[in-house]
């Protein structure tokens, strides 16, 4: 940990320095400047503000937006690129770096793939459909290929109604204030998506943070706000909204559900869960954290999901009694404004779905959700014996694997690349500023070999750079149980 | 030693108090007495810590109601009843079982059912499948969206642009990653709610002027330029932008980019044009606005638009200046945070704007199109045209109103049922009536493509000429 903040505070001396230089013009500076007519303009940017993205972000860029070739199912190729001038700008050299293991796309069923039979609905669609809607939901938008997706969301969830949205990110940010505004009370969980954020904050109501998972935090929170209502005025509040997600994306962990359900109906409060990874990568027959933990569909009083993650599309679905849906088609912002789903993507969705719930008269959905359940507990297994510090629920295919050190991210990420394994790295501001990460996302198409292969590179990675911070290894005893390296349970 | 010490001052203590007057010694006893009464009093509780006991706090959690999550929705809401498109909402159109020309979707270049559109989107679903399974940062970029962007930024002619996977989210996502709290934004009254979503996600102090009035903005700006002297320092951090559309969609009118441009270099602030209706439409090649006016594009710090109307695809994308378009890469919302866009919509995207460059006749020709459309339109009674002439999208709006918004919306909705048993499929246009800062009169849209013949267009014309007269007369 004091390595950590150290580390930080070298390369923020650095930054210091290297921006003195600039400035005073012994360096040449090779971001892009202000036009010349308007230098005397009010600057677009503080200085301070990217003071961050100049001298920290910039020397490790080149292990985000690696722009990829191929479908991004369990290996695909990545482009090559290399940079004359430390980052500043890209090449590319033409060259492709083909079959790369792919540990960093959330494809958690493996269906982003190349084209096969089994698409060709959606060839059918694309070419009687076309692409684009040109009209929002409540104009002339509203296709009949949108309404059978509805019903087959609706059937699959087992709730009354559902609709469906264009965008994941978007259905948060333009449902959360259709259903709550001024006078109401969100509470909402600390490390929520930044989504769900934008959400409530251009709701306009109040907004209360408990801390992550923590059903203590949540239920005081909650008794305050029953019993004291409104900060100043004392009135009551007119509704309270918990929004929680099914796994978070950054932790890999599961949310406590029946806890919560007990404590919003003893409250009186409403629930809104974010399934954006968990519909249809837990659960055994993949309808998400609901059926993870058996509980009953009609206790949760808003479900939200994407389909970006495990469905292999794009777009975003909320979900429900048929009251709640019905207001939202009038009244939510998407339905007024934004443009519907595209026909092809709609058509994806559907043809996946038939193949979880087996409507296509075979098992291979099924087999898919066991296969991902498998992998994902043979992979935590294993990088727990090997002695990394791993996040999260035993159950969630999202793993994040710390590393700590802004040095050691950069360091990870480029030489599994020479491995050929892509792998995602996340640092500040995703993650707290001394938590940086590797974050792995099991997927059904990984097959035991690929896995292998990865667990093998990273035990190499993990004695290379010492990153193996956890106590205990191999098979833990109970004695050695350490709080350093605890995994967030539910 | 230390007793004499001790002894000498405690003395000249005595002699002090002998010789200080008598008001010092009372005022000081006044307040020891004080001190001592404040040190002893019990210490002053807030009310309701004391008040409730644990009895009477699960009481008022027993009785506590909140109101139902959702109001109920009456069942003949008119946004409630869809209208269901079966098949491609392309020319010829069915809609709710009957067939009839499309004269409500944006497909202002006719390019929903091109062939050539549907062949690269099927080559990119070949090779890409349909979802890019991740945002752009983690192996979400295809070099499909680096081709669109590079293309989008070449046709514009501008340094850079980048690709938002939703229309809506383009605008959204890019005013609150420039514009902070503190920071001040003019705005056109008449402006879409997707800009005054991205405003009020910025937290901004926003100035609204009355609707292309360039008077009005001009006194706000000179307004706030008093401000300015009277507080340089503050006025040295603050940024200053001017949101304008370049087509509005609300009103059909386009903004006067010329008067604007003089007003950005004379009080400093940046401008940002949000070109969703007039891209692909305006100008000698479809460039826009800046085209149609014959500006520098490099005047126009930030030009958003979404391909959904010309483009015929799904997503946004915003190009200018790498200056100012590098900074959303990492504090765009709605470009960090989301997946990236489906590559065979990108690639489709591509194909449209090779269209665009190949024959930039198109553009000629619709505005012909809307001209004609506009004078066939005029002199309907009951109804009046509100767009200009080279709008494609206009609104028909009632020339008296009844006085209650409802009937308003029912008597428009009775022309629209009308004119689509007739084969003219129309929409009204929709709002959120409570979220709306200046709610726009109801009205209905006339949307104007390239694919509509000059039969069709007289037929519109006509018959809503016919159903006008018998449902307001």
């Amino acid at each position: 940990m004091v390595f950590t903040y150290l580390g930080y505070g070298i390369g923020t001396l650095f930054g210091y320095l290297r921006d003195f230089l600039r400035n005073s013009g012994i360096e040449k500076c090779n971001a892009a400047v202000e036009r010349e007519e308007q230098k005397d303009f009010v600057p677009l940017y503080q200085n301070f503000e990217n003071f961050y993205t100049r001298n920290l972000y910039m020397r490790i860029r080149d292990n985000w937006n690696r722009p990829i070739c191929s479908a991004p199912g369990a290996v695909f190729d990545v482009m090559e690129r290399v940079t004359d001038d430390y980052n500043w700008t890209f090449r590319f050299t033409g060259r492709v770096i083909k079959d790369v293991i792919n540990m960093g796309s959330y494809n958690f069923l493996g269906l982003a793939a190349k084209y096969d039979e089994s698409m060709s609905t959606v060839k059918e669609v694309l070419e009687t459909y076309g692409l684009g809607v040109g009209s929002t939901r409540q104009e002339m938008g509203t296709l009949d290929k949108h309404k059978e997706l509805e019903d087959l969301v609706a059937k699959f969830l087992n709730v009354e109604d559902a609709m469906v949205f264009g965008m994941g990110f978007a259905t948060n940010s333009m449902n959360i204030p259709a259903l709550v505004g001024k006078g109401c009370l969100i509470l909402s969980d600390e490390l929520n998506h930044a989504s769900l954020v934008l959400g409530a904050r251009l709701s306009g109501a109040t907004i209360r943070i408990f801390k992550h998972n923590n059903m203590q935090s949540l239920e005081k929170l909650l008794r305050d706000a029953v019993i004291y209502g409104q900060p100043r005025t004392r009135r009551a509040w007119r509704k309270i909204l918990i929004l929680v997600e099914g796994i978070y994306s950054m932790e890999g962990s599961i949310v406590c559900l029946p806890d919560i359900v007990a404590l919003k109906k003893k409250y009186k409060a409403y629930l809104y869960i974010d399934e954006a990874h968990s519909i249809g990568s837990v659960g055994p027959t993949g309808r998400g954290v609901v059926e993870f933990f058996g509980m009953d569909p009609r206790d949760i009083d808003v479900f939200m999901g994407t389909f970006t993650k495990s469905f292999g599309a794009a777009g975003g679905y909320i979900a429900g009694r048929k009251d709640l849906v019905d207001y939202l088609r009038t009244y939510s912002h998407s339905a007024a404004y934004a443009t519907s789903m595209s026909p092809p993507v709609a058509e994806q969705i559907i043809r996946v779905m038939k193949l979880i719930m087996g409507l296509d008269g075979t098992t291979k959905g099924l087999q898919k959700i066991q296969q991902l359940a498998k992998n994902t507990r043979y992979f935590r297994q294993r990088l727990s014996k090997m002695g990394f510090i791993v996040y999260g629920n035993e159950e969630s295919p999202v793993v994040p694997l710390l590393l700590y050190m802004p040095a050691k991210v950069a360091a990870f990420a480029r030489h599994l690349l020479k491995r050929k394994i892509g792998v995602v790295v996340v640092g500040f501001p995703a993650t707290p500023l001394a938590e940086a990460r590797a974050r792995f996302c099991v997927s059904a198409a990984h097959t035991r070999e690929m896995l292998d292969t990865v667990l093998e590179a990273l035990d190499e990675m993990g004695d290379l750079l010492d990153v193996k911070y956890s106590r205990n290894r191999k098979s833990a005893r109970p004695e050695l149980y350490d709080e350093m390296s605890f995994e967030l349970e539910d | 030693m230390a007793t004499a010490a001790e002894q000498w001052v405690l003395v000249e203590m005595v002699q002090a108090l002998y010789e200080a007057p008598a008001y010092h010694l009372i005022l000081e006893g006044i307040l020891i007495l004080w001190i001592i009464r404040l040190l002893f009093s019990k210490t002053y509780k807030l009310q309701e810590r004391s008040d409730l006991t644990l009895k009477e706090k699960e009481e008022l959690i027993e009785e506590w109601q909140p109101e139902p999550l959702v109001p109920p929705v009456s069942k003949d809401h008119p946004a409630l009843n869809y209208n269901i498109v079966s098949g491609p909402p392309s020319h010829n159109i069915v809609v709710n079982g009957k067939e009839c020309i499309n004269f409500a979707s944006f497909n202002f270049l006719g390019l929903l059912d091109n062939p050539r559109l549907k062949a690269a989107a099927l080559a990119s679903l070949k090779k890409y499948g349909v979802g890019t399974c991740g945002p752009r940062g983690f192996y979400g970029t295809f070099d499909v969206h680096l081709d669109l962007e590079d293309r989008l930024a070449k046709f514009m002619k501008t340094e850079e642009a980048i690709i938002y996977s939703y229309g809506f989210a383009t605008i959204a996502s890019a005013i609150p990653a420039y514009s902070k709290r503190g920071d001040i934004v003019f705005v056109d009254k008449a402006a879409c709610f997707a800009i005054q979503k991205g405003l009020q996600a910025s937290r901004s102090d926003i100035k609204l002027f009355n609707h292309n009035d360039m008077d009005d903005l001009e006194r706000l700006l000179k307004e706030q330029e008093i401000e300015d002297q009277k507080n340089p320092r503050k006025a040295r951090v603050t940024r200053r932008f001017i949101i304008v559309e370049g087509l509005y969609m609300n009103t059909g009118t386009v903004c006067p980019l010329p008067e604007l441009v003089k007003l950005k270099y004379k009080y400093k602030a940046r401008i940002f044009l949000e070109e969703s209706l007039s891209f692909g439409v305006l100008g000698e090649h479809g460039r826009g606005v800046t085209e149609h006016f014959g500006i520098n594009i490099d005047d126009i710090d930030l030009i958003s638009a979404n391909m959904e109307n010309s483009l015929a695809s799904i997503g946004g994308f915003c190009c200018g200046r790498s200056f100012v378009i590098d900074h959303q890469r990492l504090s765009g919302q709605g470009y960090c945070f989301s997946a990236s866009l489906p590559p065979l919509l990108a690639a489709a995207a591509i194909e449209a704007l090779n269209i665009m460059e190949e024959n930039p006749g198109i553009f000629a020709v619709l505005k012909e199109k809307c001209k004609r459309i506009h004078k066939a339109l005029q002199g309907i009674p009951g109804l009046k045209v509100v767009g200009e002439s080279i709008s494609p999208a206009l609104h028909l709006q009632l020339e008296e109103t009844t006085g209650c918004r409802e009937r308003d919306v029912k008597l428009l909705q009775e022309i629209v049922n009308q004119c689509m048993d007739r084969g003219i499929a129309l929409t009204q246009a929709r709002y959120l009536e409570k979220e709306e800062k200046y709610l726009p009169p109801p009205s209905i849209r006339v949307v104007v493509t390239v694919e509509q013949t000059e039969e069709e267009l007289e037929k519109a014309a006509s018959t809503i000429s016919e159903v006008a007269q018998t449902v307001l007369l």
